[in-house]
This record gives C-alpha cells, sequence and structure tokens, in this order.
C-alpha cells in the first residue's frame, strides 16, 4: 500500500518536474537565483570573516573619483571613489534579505490570517476578508513610505513594514485553499474521528495548499526586492554609508550625464533579479496548476 | 440589480469606515511625532507647545482624535500642519493632474495589455510569443526609478525634447494645438512608465482567459462557419474573456498611484503622488491621513463603479 501511495507521488512529482522544465524561463532563471544568492550569501560570509573581495565597499579614494569601468574597477567608482562592483556585491546580500525576510513575514501574516478565516468562516471571516479588502484600496508602497519615514529608516523597520503590507494577497489566496479543501473527504473524515482544528489546520489542509502559496512567496520576493529599492532611491531605504542597489543609483543620480555606470549596472542588478524571481514563480505557478 | 446595488454600497460603506481607521491609525499609532520642533526644544515656550498640541487635537485621547480628524476631514476644516491651509484643498488642486496621469495610463495599459494579450493567446507557445512575454515580465520587473530616469536623460540629452513638468515653459506655441500637443507629450511620458506594469498584467491574465475561452464549443462552431480566425478573436473570444479585465480596472489605481509618488517625483508632475512625498518629508501628519484616505476612497468608488458597470452588462455578476 505504502508503496504503492509512494509511486503515485512519485509521477506526481515528476510530472510537475517535467512540466517545469519544458517552460523555457524555468532553468534559467533558477540559475540566475542561485547566482544571487551565491553571490549575495559568499560576499556576506567573506566579509564576516574579514575578507573583502575585490575591496571594501565603503573604501573612498578622492583621487580615483568618477572613473569608468576598467581592469582595476571593473564597474567603475562612484563620486567618493568607492568600487562599484564590491557596493553591488554587498547590495545583493541586502535585497537577498529584504526579499527573504519581508516575505517571511508577509507569508507568516497571511497564512494565519487565510487559515483562520478560510476554515473557520462565519464572523471572523467576514471581519478579516473586509479588512483585507480595505488594505487592498490603499497603495502599498505610498503605505510603506509613510510608516518607514515616520519610523525612521532602518534594514529591519524597511523588512518588517513590507511584511506588514503585503500580507493580504495571501491571506486571500490562502482562504480561497481552505475553503476548497475543508469541504475533501479526508478533512470532513478527521472532523469525524474528532481531531483538533489546529492539528487538521496544520497535517492535512496546509500541506496541500503548499504549492500556491510557494508560488505567493517567490513572486513576493522581486516585489520587496523593488519596494526597498524604490525607498533606497527616495531617501528612505537602507541608509548610507550602506550599499544597497537602490542607494548607488540614488547617490548616482547627480552624476547622470556623465557616469552612466552609477545608473546602469544596479538597475540591471535589480531588473534581473526581480525578472528572474518572477519567471521562476511563474513557470513554477503554470507547473503547479497543471498547464503546460 | 437595485438590490445588487444597496448591497454593494452597504459593503462600500463598511469598507469605507475600515479604511478611515487604517488611514488614521496606521500614522498616528507609528512611534515619531508630527512636531515641527524637537520635543526638548528650550527656547518654545509651554505655551505654544499647548496650543500647538490642542489646535491639531494632540492633546486627546486617540479615539478622540481618530473621530475628531474624521469630523474635519469631511467639513474639509483639517488643515495641514506645514502651511495651514486646508488639507482637502491641497488634495483637490493636485488632483487634476493625478486623474489625468491615471487616466493615460490605464488607456495605455488596457490598449496595449488587450492587443498583446490576444496575440498571446493566438501565437501561444510559438517563440514570437515567448519573446513576447518575456517582455512583458521585463515590463513588471523593471525598477520604475531607474527606467524614468534613463528615458528622461535619454530623451533630454539625445533627443534635446524637454519631458519635466505639465508643460514647457518660456516657449511662444504658435497656436492652441500646438501647446496642446505639448501637454499631451509632457502628459505621455510618465503615462507610459506608469502603465508598464499594467500592461504586463493585464497582457498575461488576459492570455490565460483567453486560452479558456478559445477551447470552448463556440469558438468551434464560429471557426467551422468559416468565419475569419481574426473575427472568432476579437468577436467572439475576447468579448467572453475581457469581463475580469474591466472589473480589474480599478485594481491597477493603487498600484499607479504607488508608481506616481516614484515617477511624479522624477518628471516634477505635480500630482497626488508628489504631494505625497513633500508631505512625508515634512511629517505633515493631518496630509498624510487625509492623503492615505482619500486615495483608497477612490479605489473604493473606482471599484464599486466597475462592479455595477458589470453587473449591468453581464447578468451573471449580480449572483456572485
Amino acid at each position: 500500500m505504502s508503496t504503492l501511495i509512494q509511486g503515485i507521488s512519485q509521477t506526481g512529482q515528476s510530472r510537475f518536474l517535467t512540466r517545469f522544465r519544458s517552460n523555457p524561463f524555468a532553468i534559467p532563471s533558477v540559475l540566475m537565483i542561485l547566482v544571487f544568492v551565491v553571490i549575495a550569501v559568499g560576499t556576506a560570509l567573506l566579509s564576516s570573516f574579514g575578507h573583502q573581495w575585490p575591496c571594501d565597499p565603503n573604501l573612498t579614494n578622492l583621487e580615483q573619483k568618477l572613473l569608468p569601468p576598467s581592469s582595476l574597477h571593473w564597474l567603475g567608482t562612484d563620486n567618493l571613489g568607492r568600487d562599484v562592483l564590491s557596493r553591488m556585491l554587498h547590495g545583493a546580500y541586502i535585497s537577498l534579505t529584504v526579499g527573504v525576510v519581508a516575505v517571511s513575514v508577509s507569508l507568516g501574516i497571511g497564512v494565519l490570517v487565510g487559515a483562520v478565516s478560510g476554515y473557520f468562516g462565519g464572523m471572523t471571516d467576514q471581519i478579516l476578508m473586509r479588512t483585507v479588502d480595505a488594505l487592498l484600496c490603499f497603495p502599498t508602497f505610498f503605505l510603506i513610505l509613510t510608516v518607514v519615514a515616520i519610523l525612521g529608516p532602518s534594514l529591519l523597520n524597511i523588512v518588517i513594514i513590507i511584511g506588514l503590507v503585503s500580507w493580504t494577497g495571501t491571506a486571500r489566496l490562502v482562504r480561497a485553499e481552505f475553503l476548497t479543501l475543508r469541504e475533501t473527504e479526508y478533512v470532513k473524515g478527521a472532523r469525524v474521528l474528532g481531531q483538533k482544528s489546529w492539528k487538521i489546520i496544520m497535517h492535512h489542509i496546509l500541506p496541500n495548499a503548499a504549492a500556491p502559496i510557494l508560488v505567493t512567496a517567490i513572486l513576493g520576493i522581486p516585489d520587496a526586492i523593488l519596494s526597498e529599492a524604490g525607498l533606497s532611491f527616495l531617501g528612505f531605504g537602507v541608509q548610507p554609508p550602506q550599499a544597497t542597489w537602490g542607494n548607488i543609483i540614488a547617490d548616482g543620480k547627480t552624476y547622470l550625464l556623465y557616469a552612466w555606470w552609477l545608473n546602469l549596472f544596479p538597475g540591471l542588478a535589480i531588473l534581473i533579479a526581480s525578472l528572474s524571481f518572477y519567471l521562476a514563480g511563474d513557470a513554477l505557478r503554470e507547473a503547479a496548476e497543471g498547464r503546460d | 440589480m437595485e438590490s445588487f446595488i444597496i448591497r454593494r454600497l452597504g459593503l462600500s460603506l463598511v469598507l469605507l469606515f475600515i479604511i478611515s481607521i487604517i488611514s488614521f491609525f496606521i500614522v498616528t499609532l507609528t512611534p515619531g511625532s508630527p512636531y515641527p520642533w524637537g520635543e526638548l526644544n528650550p527656547k518654545i515656550s509651554a505655551e505654544v507647545k499647548a496650543n500647538f498640541r490642542k489646535k491639531f487635537h494632540l492633546d486627546r485621547p486617540l479615539p478622540e482624535q481618530y473621530a475628531l480628524t474624521m469630523r474635519d476631514l469631511f467639513t474639509g476644516n483639517l488643515r495641514s500642519i506645514k502651511d495651514d491651509r486646508p488639507v482637502m484643498s491641497r488634495i483637490m488642486e493636485r488632483l487634476p493632474a493625478t486623474l489625468a496621469l491615471n487616466v493615460t495610463s490605464i488607456l495605455i495599459s488596457l490598449s496595449f495589455g488587450t492587443l498583446i494579450g490576444v496575440a498571446a493567446a493566438r501565437y501561444a507557445g510559438s517563440w514570437q510569443e515567448v519573446t513576447g512575454s518575456f517582455i512583458t515580465f521585463i515590463f513588471i520587473a523593471l525598477p520604475g526609478f531607474w527606467i524614468s530616469y534613463l528615458l528622461a536623460t535619454v530623451l533630454v540629452t539625445n533627443f534635446g525634447v524637454p519631458i519635466l513638468g505639465t508643460q514647457s515653459y518660456g516657449i511662444d506655441f504658435p497656436n492652441a494645438t500646438a501647446e496642446w500637443l505639448d501637454r499631451l507629450w509632457h502628459l505621455l511620458v510618465p503615462a507610459t512608465v506608469l502603465a508598464l506594469g499594467g500592461i504586463a498584467a493585464q497582457s498575461r491574465y488576459l492570455r490565460a482567459t483567453m486560452i479558456g475561452t478559445m477551447k470552448e464549443d463556440y469558438i468551434r462552431t464560429a471557426r467551422a462557419k468559416g468565419l475569419q480566425e481574426d473575427v472568432v478573436l476579437f468577436k467572439h473570444a475576447l468579448r467572453n474573456s475581457i469581463r475580469p479585465i474591466i472589473s480589474g480596472i480599478g485594481m491597477l489605481l493603487p498600484a499607479l498611484i504607488s508608481g506616481a509618488v516614484i515617477v511624479e517625483n522624477i518628471f516634477a508632475y505635480p500630482g497626488m503622488g508628489r504631494l505625497g512625498y513633500e508631505a512625508v518629508l515634512e511629517r505633515d501628519y493631518p496630509t498624510l491621513v487625509a492623503l492615505n484616505f482619500v486615495v483608497a476612497a477612490l479605489v473604493l468608488l473606482g471599484n464599486l463603479i466597475s462592479d455595477i458597470l458589470s453587473a449591468a452588462v453581464d447578468p451573471r455578476v449580480r449572483l456572485e
């Protein structure tokens, strides 16, 4: 019996993988995400051991300011003579942290609200879902900007606030999944057997809603990265001298006309990173929904 | 139909109440203070501070502050901390520019989104379609401030066309048409940047629904009748797939206003997004509360209108 079930789930998995791989963007985007993660984690590890490659991102050298890309500074230097490549490597770490932590926060709230709302229904559901409807009317980025500006910008504040305002989509999705799944035979069976509500939610319903939740999580990461970059650009992001992709562009906007490398490379980095997550998330969604 | 509208109106009133609570408390509950002075500045007398607190109801408990703020907001007495002008008139003078920008950008995303979506459904799976959908994903992933700066630089330095503000200054236009075209051009560039995300979202969504619709029996019948593929696509398939797009217009608005905060700043466009950024810099609490409230209320109104419209067009909606 158990081997039979294993066999079925294996074919299910391999069919899922085949569908995922058949998307032309799936493999390249996953590889790009891996490169991004390796760069971010590698830079963080190296600098925690005191090694800075290619050099210290905050080392200023006014004799070498605003140099175009060369063999010494591959991506040029900024207005304080800091090496743009080093700053971008450290920016990758910030972007990844923001993406992952903000999505964890929003996923936690979204899954909790959606699960409670979908499983219990009734008045609780009404109150929670009307709050979600109301929150969806607000322009997210402006809400984030308002709160970050009042609270004071820091990495911790930013990730928490991005997470706190962007859980509504997840909550709706999880609720919809729960509404369908709570009517299935095995959930009804578990309820008849007298299992506790939270056990049914954790063991029977949530695992079956894992795929769509994973998809929203992956699609949430680039949203958070773009929000952080926008905040940094407006001066309310992670504060200087900490290098972030948005900061480099913001610092470089004064020199835009003759130092294009300060704008082009970090912008491309944001674009490629978020594009990879969007493409991978979309491929995953199509594979999970069973469309080819 | 009447009971549908009444139900919708009732729901909207409830949402408006929740929106007012969120927009007030999200600003006031955040640690930080609206005072234009340092709390410990010895040069400001206690009397001045007390007057200031009294004027903006900051000496009252929070629930009372909320009630007073909302009363002032609706009677038009809510004043900005920055310049002591009524907040609503500050918002109203920015409204035309914002509406022009958002309506243009919705029109752009709707028209291009529909065309791209239909084409993508028609040629689904071909390499042209794959390239096209890659480009639409780039539209979503583009950081708005980056592409705005690149566009502004290229247009100004390489082509020498002015794009900042709502119109070119210091030029005598030969006639009204030229001036009108100049304004349109100044509107078009930021509106296009804002529309990129919408184009992508609409076309992806339409592609998915269209592919579903194309499997319906009546599409096969239409083809069997010998109708041309374009007629089948636009007359039969698109009409049955476009309702979710139309009712989704309301949900484009929050993202547009969000984008406008950055894009209006870069293109020096005097809309509500720029007002919001200025209010954030000035810690102007009344303006922030009012702005968040007004924008959310506008979105709510947009949703209400599009719901009623689609219910009027499609009886199935009334039962949902």
